[in-house]
């Protein structure tokens, strides 16, 4: 540091200084992320190849060996109607992660949009933005899912509609923040005598900026719209039967609980919290991938 | 009072354990002020943070004694040492915002400390408190003492602060770069109370600072610090007239002093003769009545007053003033990045005002006049390479694309001095020096005609501030440009200017030629800010 001029004898270019060698350093150096990555890729492996592998189909009814326990033939049991309950958890992976990641795909460029307008141009804009945010907010969250729902039909799409409304003000605050702290930066007036338009100084460089609280944000709400979609569907707002689906089948296995056939809420459960854990302890280490000064 | 034998520190980081002090020895008399003078990276702050005992998470100390009045701090349980910092040694912050906390009303945090070492009572703590408010000159201290730190200025704070550390009448105050960021003037006001208040209680003092001048002005022994190793002790006045160290040797000459040349700030076997440029008498930029208003809590504020200048082609010009006098406000409307409330700009005969800033990055002129941003850090996309920062404006304006993109880039790293591996870095991966680089680098791209430096050097090192200065100079002589020179330092921008403004309060107090308005200010504020300036004793020619 003291001496400039003097060549640096850093002509290699280290093994972090790649993104795939930097992906390799933040999944080593952390094996909490690592296992959250694993798991990850787990869940996806269900999603796409989930269906071509399952051993039964997950809609083929059997009333001969309906609510059986788990067993070698069928590993987490049978329901009321004698379906697989494995296929049917494993095959429903790909309905609950395409809601959440919709959902969630949906919100971050909406609220992104909007929380950037906000925070960088400030004013009048920023204060009505914000106030329609703050109506959302004051609805229980929940309860205004239902209502989308409700009112605009029980279909995927308006389950994914619903839950990406919900979700808007959470990204376009943290954006909002991001934003309106670096609009003023000395990087944003060096990028506008650079001949950038206002437009291009955000989007270009003071957005991506916000990448690293925003990728702890979307991991945290990707398992949150899994458990938001499957809890619509389990009070029958939502995907209807008998599509599998682990909200459903919690609900459907609900009833039988009672009388001892556990296995019918809790294995699609149990993937249910899985899958939301995983998401959880996904933040961190995605926030420190797109985190250029993690590369050090 | 204080010894430090051979003490050494070293913190454990990702990387392996880095030694940032590795053994030094010195002694701190009663009565006496010690200076700890480095550039960043140099161990004196660790210094002074080991034997406080406040290291940072991951820092040890390894070996020596560190022995005050009799104990051993080394030695010493945690219990002993909260009793014996604010009591026996005090200290204080380099940034004095960050120092206070920013939700308490100061005379509180005066109180806290003063509680905190029985030195008060609930019922007589508020007095004691306005009186130590006192003791450091605060005007009205009753009324200061339910102000926030918010509201006071960074002079005020620091006196806050100052009154904290010696409420409890220490006999030790280690102050670290105590006027870092502050105001010259404030600076002389902070220091010669620090000072004063030292040599009535007869308190020992560390004066840890980067600034040579200063501490040669407020010690009386000057220890020379780099790489957590001493160099060089001694006599404050023998250190500048005769240092023995290489490294002395070069932080002395680097030290704007009156009579150096800008070449005489760099180290003798470097130094090259100095390029003349050109001034041209057509004018390049003509402010007429500028005037920038912004509206305010009570009332418009009027950043800016009418004020008029005009730089010639090749010419340099210097813009000095304290922090509100309107400098940056001038700048930035001349850089196009704000519009004034009323005037004209005339650049080459065009008025550039016209244009509303937000719609001038497609004006034809925007390449011509460019800027060199204060924090080199700050105006670094973190998230862009330093070949990227660079490559913006040629993108941008020029339209350069692909390999002759790349090979401008190239070229311009090449003039600014920054070695080619480091363009693929990012900023945090840079020194400061460097980042100071890829901003002139990218500043330069379009070889403006009109280049806006706001105090680039602020937040260097002197030895790189010596480097960068000398590199503006050739880049000037190279390129032909003419600068526009933003600084409170006056010793700087005698080195760089030909013409001088001088900014107080939104209006040009005095202006004129740079060794005319030196020698002989004709208004009372340049003749202050000069005064305030530390005076280095000369060195002997080398």
């Amino acid at each position: 540091m003291a001496d400039m001029t003097a060549s640096t004898p850093d002509t290699t270019r280290r093994k972090g200084d790649t993104t795939l060698g930097h992906i390799v350093y933040v999944l080593r150096d952390n094996p909490v992320t690592m296992l959250a990555f694993a798991m990850l890729a787990f869940f996806l492996g269900c999603a796409f190849f989930g269906p071509a592998l399952v051993p039964y189909d997950p809609l083929a009814t059997n009333a001969a060996r309906a609510l059986e326990a788990p067993s070698w033939d069928h590993w987490f049991g049978t329901d009321n109607l004698g379906r697989d309950v494995f296929s049917r958890v494993i095959v429903a992976t790909r309905l609950d992660l395409t809601i959440s990641v919709a959902a969630v795909a949906l919100s971050f460029v909406i609220g992104s949009i909007l929380g950037s307008i906000a925070g960088y141009w400030g004013g009048w804009l920023d204060a009505v933005l914000n106030r329609c945010l703050d109506t959302i907010m004051a609805f229980p969250l929940f309860v205004l899912a239902m209502g989308v729902v409700a009112a605009l039909g029980n279909t995927v799409e308006n389950i994914i509609y619903a839950t990406a409304i919900i979700n808007i003000p959470f990204y376009a605050r943290l954006v909002r923040a991001e934003v309106n702290i670096r609009r003023h930066s000395g990087f944003a007036q060096a990028a506008k005598l650079a001949g950038n338009s206002d437009l291009r100084v955000l989007a270009v460089h003071i957005f991506p900026n916000s990448l690293p609280p925003m990728m702890v944000q979307v991991s945290l709400n990707l398992g949150w719209a899994i458990l938001n979609a499957a809890g619509l569907s389990f009070i029958g707002l939502g995907v209807a039967p008998p599509t599998p689906e682990w909200g459903i089948m919690v609900a459907e296995g609900a009833n039988f609980i009672v009388s001892g056939e556990w296995w019918l809420a809790v294995f699609p459960g149990l993937w249910l919290m899985l899958a939301v854990f995983t998401f959880n302890l996904l933040g961190d280490g995605l926030r420190d991938i797109v985190d250029p000064r993690k590369r050090t | 009072m204080l010894s430090i034998k051979d003490l050494s520190v070293a913190f454990k980081t990702r990387k392996g354990e880095v030694n940032a002090v590795r053994g030094i020895s010195l002694d701190v008399a009663k009565g006496k002020t010690l200076g700890i003078v480095g550039e960043s990276g140099s161990g004196k702050s660790v210094t002074s943070y080991a034997l406080m005992r406040i290291l940072d998470a991951g820092g040890e100390i390894r070996t020596g004694e560190v022995v005050y009045g009799g104990i051993d701090l080394r030695a010493a349980s945690e219990r002993d040492m909260r009793d014996i910092r604010g009591r026996e040694i005090s200290m204080i912050f380099q940034n004095p915002r960050a120092a206070l906390n920013p939700i308490r009303r100061v005379g509180h945090q005066v109180e806290d400390v003063l509680i905190r070492h029985a030195q008060a009572t609930r019922q007589d703590a508020k007095a004691k408190a306005i009186a130590a408010l006192e003791a450091v000159k605060i005007n009205d201290a009753v009324a200061r003492y339910d102000a926030y730190p918010f509201e006071l200025s960074g002079g005020m704070c620091q006196r806050i602060v100052i009154a904290i550390a010696l409420a409890c009448k220490p006999q030790l105050l280690i102050a670290d770069e105590p006027t870092t960021g502050l105001d010259i003037t404030t600076q002389k006001a902070v220091m010669d109370l620090v000072g004063e208040l030292a040599r009535e209680r007869g308190m020992g003092m560390i004066l840890i600072t980067h600034d040579l001048g200063l501490a040669s002005q407020y010690c009386d022994r000057i220890v020379v610090m780099k790489d957590g190793l001493i160099v060089e002790e001694g006599d404050p006045q023998k250190l500048f007239t005769d240092p023995q160290h290489a490294y002395t040797r070069k932080l002395v000459d680097a030290t704007p002093r009156v009579g150096a040349s800008i070449r005489n700030l760099l180290p003798p076997e470097t130094r090259t003769a100095e390029p003349a440029h050109k001034v041209h008498d057509r004018p390049l930029l003509e402010v007429r009545d500028l005037v920038k208003t912004y509206p305010g809590k009570s009332g418009p504020v009027q950043a800016v007053k009418s004020i008029s200048f005009q730089i010639k082609s090749g010419q340099s010009l210097g813009l000095v003033g304290e922090s509100g006098s309107g400098k940056s406000t001038t700048s930035e409307m001349v850089v196009r990045l704000q519009d004034p409330t009323s005037g004209n700009i005339l650049f080459d005969g065009q008025d550039i005002a016209a244009t509303p800033s937000a719609r001038f990055m497609r004006h034809p002129m925007r390449g011509e006049i460019q800027m060199v941003f204060q924090d080199a850090t700050d105006s670094l996309n973190p998230r862009g390479t330093a070949a990227s920062a660079i490559a913006e404006p040629l993108a941008r304006i020029a339209r350069m694309r692909g390999s002759k993109l790349n090979a401008r880039v190239a070229e311009l790293a090449e003039l600014v001095g920054l070695p080619q591996p480091l363009l693929s870095r990012f900023p945090h991966q840079l020194s400061g020096g460097q980042k100071a680089r890829v901003g002139i680098a990218r500043a330069i791209a379009l070889e403006p005609k009109l280049l806006i430096l706001d105090e680039p050097t602020a937040a260097l090192d002197v030895s790189i501030q010596a480097i960068v200065l000398n590199l503006l100079v050739d880049l000037r002589a190279q390129m032909g440009m003419s600068y526009l020179f933003v600084s409170h330092d006056l010793n700087v921008v005698r080195l760089l200017c030909d013409e001088v403004l001088v900014m107080k309060h939104g209006e040009i107090v005095d202006r004129g030629p740079t060794a005319a308005v030196m020698n002989n200010p004709s208004h009372e504020y340049t003749r202050s800010l000069i005064e305030a300036a530390p005076q280095p004793p000369n060195p002997v020619a080398a």
